[in-house]
């Protein structure tokens, strides 16, 4: 039931501006990935030539494996779940969700009748017959997610359906939405500039910037080996060194640098390019004493309480701000405000990355 | 009440009200109730008003039922008052107007609000609204131009090779009431536009795609979304054309052929041929309040609540 998409060289321009380019990825049957991006890279543009709206100006898009060029968006097998949802607010909930099925003519019994289904697989039990502007934003968002459903489609397109929402309700909705689509089997393309929710729900993601997709990869891929600086920012802090990178060996090299020498890890594809040295505050440890390597000399300057672990802030030599993160294990001392402390991290956690892959 | 005088002071709040009071007051109860009372009067000489004969009655109103003479509606032969005739037909042509109108206004409305590209919209509104500029009667009688036997229209359509022979529009091809409907139709098109324009542009084009995103071909989501939408619009543009279409007096008497007669033409001959201003008046009442009855009558039957159309 479910298809997969593939993009192959889709590229999207409005007038000179180039919104989307030269995207290419192979969405598997079944699977929810995820586009993470911050506000204005492309992501609702990519949904929008998947399901229809618009036309990429240059590459193809294949559903299933048949390029849908020239087919309208009633035509696809694609349903959008819009950012703002779009429900028919001059409708009762019922016939918002069978609207798919009446659009093919399907009588009234059958209808109703898969409403209520659908209303008992979001967990909506007896919605069927208020209206749009009876329901909280939560109950708005499962009703959505039951009209998309009911056309049964091959694909679920998600327009950050849950940014509307609050801190509690999206988290549950975050659950919710990955057991259905589990449940149903469903491909999902969700879209997002949360890197929690992309991180927490997805089979794969992948990372945009500035129309370029970045890097595709598992959750897990993504913040443990990210391919270049903008993904290693977007998905988590980071401790940056700059320098110039040294011989490689055994996939490590040196960077030499205004705040000493460091040992890190380097890929092929990174190797000749500019580099910086990115290593996260949860994988940078305070000690009195500097360590043999990778250590660098900070002074203090704010102690963050965050629950499960303390947030250090620090400045090393030259004003550069460093961060760290001390598990709240109540062994772990955290050091006090003022106190010149050194940052250790181990070479393998270390990454040297490139700068963002952009256009120019 | 609190709240204005709290915002203005009572000196203000005090003209404000004094002027809506007498706006509707003089403005509107004032006179509508003079005609109200004439119209229960008889027609009588000055001499005699305030006589004997000076007492209310039914009179008026009955002289709509007189005059029976025989007609055809649409080939079937009728015998019927001459001022209940027209009556009929005045309110038949005007929701024929009206619904002209709509055709026109809705397409054109939908255009405007969500396919015109948003800078070129105030261009097209500009142009649209050039013609109001001009008054209803130069209006009425470029038409009247424009329709007549040796007009450009008839030579338009010739030269095009469309007819061989000049067409009389003024005496009418379907109808006598053809030139009538189609200047109406001209005059009051703006007046349905923009109500319905208003409202589409209050509808969420993401309702548009999403109806469409769930396979709806483009009449079914104008019929599901967009119109239920902009049903308010819709009749309070109805309504408008409507009323203005029956009430015209202008139009009628430039374009319309002598085989035409429209109701407020009618009300005019009570006024200022016959001079019997009583009858004018309860003829007035009448058309008025069968009018409104009308329309009340088709909101109920479109389900549109009284409510809506004042937003
Ligand atoms: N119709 C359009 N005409 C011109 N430019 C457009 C159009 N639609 C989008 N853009 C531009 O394309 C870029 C990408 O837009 P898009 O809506 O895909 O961003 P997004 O990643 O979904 O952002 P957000 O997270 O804010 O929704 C933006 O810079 C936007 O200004
Ligand atoms: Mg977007």
């Amino acid at each position: 039931m479910s298809a997969g998409i593939d993009l192959e060289n889709v590229c999207c321009d409005f007038g000179t501006f180039r919104a989307v380019d030269n995207a290419n990825v192979s969405i598997k049957p079944g699977e929810f990935f995820s586009f993470l991006g911050p506000s204005g890279c492309g992501k609702t543009t990519i949904l929008r030539m998947v399901s229809g709206f618009i036309e990429p100006t240059a590459g193809a898009i294949k559903i299933g494996g048949k390029d849908v060029k020239g087919t309208r968006p009633n035509q696809r097998p694609t349903a959008l779940i819009f950012q703002n949802l779009a429900l028919f607010p001059l409708m009762p909930i019922w016939e918002n969700i069978s609207f798919g099925l009446e659009v093919r003519g399907v009588d009234k019994a059958t209808r109703r009748k898969k409403a209520e289904d659908l209303l008992k697989l979001v967990d909506l039990p007896g919605a069927a017959d208020k209206m749009v502007s009876q329901l909280s934003g939560g109950q708005k968002q499962r009703v959505a997610i039951a009209r998309a459903l009911a056309v049964e489609p091959s694909v679920m397109l998600l327009d950050e359906p849950l940014s509307a929402l609050d801190l509690k309700l999206r988290q549950h909705m975050r659950a919710e939405l990955r057991a259905i689509q589990k449940r149903t089997g469903v491909t999902f393309i969700y879209i997002t500039h949360d890197q929690g929710e992309a991180l927490a729900m997805s089979d794969r993601v992948g990372v945009m910037s500035q129309g370029r997709i970045q890097q595709i990869a598992a959750p897990r891929d993504i913040y443990d080996n990210p391919v270049n600086g903008f993904v290693a920012s977007f998905v988590g802090e980071n401790n940056i060194f700059e320098g110039d990178v040294g011989p490689v060996a055994d996939g490590m090299a040196s960077l030499t640098g205004p705040h000493g020498a460091f040992r890190a890890r380097i890929t092929p594809e990174a190797q000749g390019k500019a580099l910086k040295l990115y290593v996260r505050p949860e994988h940078t440890r305070l000690s009195k004493t500097a360590a043999p390597e990778n250590s660098v000399e900070m002074e203090v300057t704010e102690v963050a309480f965050e629950g499960a672990f303390i947030s250090v802030h620090g400045l090393a030599a030259g004003g550069k701000r460093l961060q760290a993160e001390v598990k709240n294990d109540g062994v772990t001392q955290a050091p006090g405000v003022g106190e010149k402390v050194f940052a250790t991290f181990d070479a393998a956690r270390a990454l040297l990355l490139p700068d963002a892959n952009v256009r120019g | 009440m609190e709240d204005l005088i709290r915002r203005y002071g009572t000196g203000l709040t005090a003209v404000f009200c004094l002027l809506v009071a007498f706006w509707i007051l003089v403005l509107v109860i004032l006179p509508n109730f003079a005609m109200f009372e004439q119209s229960f009067r008889p027609y009588l000489p000055v001499v005699e008003i305030g006589g004997p004969k000076d007492v209310y009655g039914f009179a008026n109103y009955g002289k709509i039922f007189a005059n029976p003479v025989e007609t055809t509606w649409f080939g079937i032969p009728v015998t019927i008052p001459i001022h209940i005739n027209t009556f009929l037909l005045t309110v038949f042509y005007s929701a024929l107007v009206t619904l002209m109108t709509l055709i026109f206004a809705y397409p054109l409305a939908y255009f405007l609000a969500k396919i015109a590209s948003p800078r070129s919209i105030p261009t097209l509104l500009l142009l649209l609204f050039i013609p109001m500029w001009v008054s209803e009667a130069l209006r009425a009688f470029a038409w009247y131009i424009i329709l007549t036997f040796n007009g450009p229209l008839n030579a338009l359509l010739k030269a095009l090779g469309v007819i061989d022979q000049g067409i009389r529009w003024q005496n009418g091809v379907f109808t006598s009431y053809d030139a009538i409907v189609i200047v109406l139709t001209y005059c009051y098109v703006l007046f349905m536009l923009f109500p319905i324009y208003t409202a589409i542009t209050s509808l969420d084009t993401n309702q548009i795609e999403a109806a469409e995103d769930l396979g709806s071909p483009w009449w079914r989501t104008h019929w599901r979304v967009v119109i239920p939408h902009a049903k308010p619009g819709i009749a309070s543009g109805c309504v408008m054309v409507f009323m203005l279409s029956a009430g015209s007096l202008l139009v009628p008497t430039v374009v319309g052929s002598t085989k035409a007669n429209w109701f407020p033409q009618t009300i005019y001959t009570w006024f200022n041929d016959a001079l019997d201003w009583n009858t004018g008046a309860a003829y007035s009442m009448i058309f008025l309040l069968v009018c409104i009855f009308f329309v009340i009558l088709t909101m109920r039957l479109f389900k549109v609540k009284l409510s809506d159309i004042a937003k």
